[in-house]
């Protein structure tokens, strides 16, 4: 223990009283993990796994099935270029390919100064604004290759710093209101489900 | 536009989205915010899920479920749950999106009506991760919500208590589909579980009687309460009661989202009139539309005049599906779209069932050589020979071979594509190039 920051973990602890089940609050606690370093770091896998009664390598082998977890270090801004249907209609590959000159960085890749990693998204529902672009997941759009040069010096001038937070998409989600249920209440419902389970099993091993 | 589809009551879900701040308590309040859930929690319970029963509202996640049918599935228990599907990333479907950066109380409120009918103290919303502004804000109305006394214990002095998590997601398509998004919401990979039990009503999150609802679906939920059932179902033609919003994206003018009554508008109104689209993008022909999402069969323009409902657009062979639109106008290279979709289902695929996992990896190999030229002439064959190894007889809707229809989902813009425009195949294969330049 000692890796996450204590406004992190306070956010933990919320987070792992609002569901019926710890685990639960895996995915939401690499969101935290990853909004404090950028990335999934060994060391919070391990805090995580900790705190939601896991073992780290199943923390590892759930965030690895998401796309939005990276388990390296990424840059200090991560741009999420869509470049499925409705945006390539409207140009995203051509946009794509101009990022990849303007940041001299391929896709997946992380420019030498450590600013952007550049990546190819699907479809990020933003379709009315195409090509639309996620910068650290907040959205841009629609882009022509100016207004692409525009956002990137933007980021680079600091700009845009109030409006794209450096990562993380629960750092600004504030929860006020713990779940109503006292721990007796959540206790119970947590019995019932194990005894339902148990019955379960029981009910398996006399078929 | 042939019958204009002017009802008063329009627009239903989408009427604060055009407002200033309304995902703030204050603005929702001052337009007529919660008063649909104060008057349910007047009501009882089952006359609240009558309601719903009688307005016919289908679920607006893609598969037009009926809701009210699916909230009588619900297997009695000391403990169930409703969980609301947030987790849009059907390509080329924004509506949810819209309606969780911008009205997020009113999904609140619809959460709470459905919880109070079917009788359940604890609720989700599952949200896209992507939606970094969108989970902001719904967690900030619910804050709000929670300090109106809309939320939490005792709701409004009923005695009703429901406690609601804004989950969320952390990037993955498949989530979408309902099991899989249980999954993940127990903290695993989002892999969709082997049926039966086929529906979450009966085993679903914990393993106890689940619902699952689309955003849209229970964003409806506070005008049907207000109104009544009975004035949701007036609207609408067949089946397909009420209005919808339509995802209009690709070569228009005007792409957005669009509510209209359905069966009131036909593809052409929505795309060419000036309140919608407003035509096509260049002022090029159409050459073919995605009526329904990446997962429906495509149209060419002899059906544009077909109305927006459920059975019209299935009796032509494709879906409604999450309501989205896509335009094509003459100088897309069709090879290329449909390739390109095949890479998204392919970079999606979950990778438990084998027809999807190795049959979308081998679909977009060989679209790619043939839109990047260095296709075979019995590609063509052989990339629907794939197809149909996915789903057999490639017929619609399609047969299933996988645990979930992601995998039966790839096939259908391979097949338009070939169907529709298979002297484009020929050409880049004889040219050895994209004949559209790309």
């Amino acid at each position: 223990m000692g890796h996450l920051s204590e406004e992190v973990l306070n956010k933990a602890r919320i987070l792992l009283e609002v569901y019926p089940n710890k685990r639960s609050a895996l995915i939401p606690l690499c969101h935290l993990a990853q909004g404090q370093d950028g990335y999934l770091t060994p060391e919070a896998i391990i805090e995580i796994a900790e705190l939601v009664d896991v073992t780290p390598a199943e923390v590892r082998g759930t965030a690895s099935f998401y796309d939005m977890f990276h388990l390296e270090p990424v840059g200090k801004h991560v741009v999420a270029m869509c470049t499925n249907i409705a945006c390539m209609l409207r140009g995203a590959d051509e946009l794509l390919e101009h990022a990849q000159e303007v940041l001299d960085v391929g896709i997946g890749g992380t420019t030498q100064d450590g600013q952007f990693t550049l990546e190819e998204a699907e479809c990020l529902a933003g379709c009315n604004n195409a090509p639309c672009v996620q910068v650290n997941h907040r959205f841009f759009g629609p882009l022509d290759n100016d207004g692409f040069d525009e956002l990137i010096s933007d980021l680079k001038s600091g700009k845009l710093k109030d409006i794209v937070p450096e990562h993380g998409v629960l750092n600004r989600v504030e929860r006020q209101h713990g779940l109503k249920a006292t721990p007796d209440q959540i206790q119970a419902e947590r019995d019932v489900m194990e005894s339902a389970k148990k019955e379960r099993l029981a009910k398996k091993s006399t078929s | 536009m042939s019958e204009k589809a002017v009802n008063k009551n329009l627009p239903i879900v989408s009427k604060r989205l055009g407002l200033p701040d309304a995902y703030k308590l204050e603005t929702y309040l001052a337009t007529g915010g919660y008063d649909g859930l104060k008057k349910a929690l007047q009501m009882n319970p089952e006359d609240v899920s009558n309601e719903v029963m009688k307005a016919s509202l289908l679920g607006r996640g893609g598969a037009g479920f009926p809701a009210g049918r699916k909230w009588s599935m619900l297997k009695a228990n000391p403990v169930k749950y409703l969980v609301i599907n947030g987790d849009e990333s059907e390509p080329a479907t924004f509506k949810d999106h819209d309606l969780i950066e911008l009205d997020p109380h009113q999904i609140i409120e619809g959460v709470v009506i459905a919880s109070y009918a079917l009788g359940v103290n604890q609720a989700f919303i599952f949200c896209r991760g992507e939606f970094a502004l969108g989970l902001e804000r719904l967690q900030s109305a619910l804050n709000e919500a929670y300090d109106y006394g809309a939320v939490g214990s005792d709701i409004f002095g009923s005695g009703f208590s429901v406690d609601l998590v804004v989950h969320p997601g952390a990037g993955a398509y498949i989530c979408g589909e309902e099991t899989a998004l249980l999954q993940s919401l127990e903290g695993k990979r989002g892999y969709p579980r082997i049926k039966p039990p086929y529906f979450p009503a009966v085993m679903g999150l914990y393993n106890q009687p689940t619902v699952v609802n689309n955003i849209e679906t229970v964003s409806n939920l506070p005008w049907i309460i207000q109104n009544g059932g009975d004035a949701f179902a007036a609207m609408g033609q067949d089946s397909s009661a009420g209005s919808r919003i339509f995802a209009l994206s690709g070569h228009v003018k005007k792409p957005g989202n669009y509510e209209v009554e359905m069966g009131k508008v036909t593809f052409r109104d929505i795309i060419f009139d000036p309140e919608y689209g407003g035509g096509i993008l260049d002022d090029l022909e159409l050459k073919a539309f995605i009526p329904g999402g990446v997962s429906a069969p495509w149209f060419g323009p002899e059906l544009l005049d077909l109305p927006l409902t459920q059975e019209a657009i299935a009796s032509k062979g494709s879906m409604l599906g999450s309501g989205s639109i896509v335009v094509f106008n003459e100088s897309t290279c069709p090879v290329r779209a449909a390739w390109r979709i095949s890479k998204f289902f392919y970079r999606e695929s979950c990778g438990q069932c084998t027809p999807c996992r190795e049959g979308s990896g081998w679909i977009e190999k060989i679209m790619h050589r043939i839109e990047t030229g260095s296709g075979r002439m019995e590609d063509i064959e052989l990339v629907l020979d794939v197809c149909d190894n996915i789903a057999p007889g490639l017929t619609w809707p399609p047969k299933q071979t996988t645990i979930c229809v992601l995998g039966p989902s790839i096939p259908s813009s391979i097949v338009s594509a070939v169907n529709m425009f298979k002297q484009d195949f020929v050409d880049h294969i004889e040219k050895g190039k994209c004949t559209f330049g790309k």
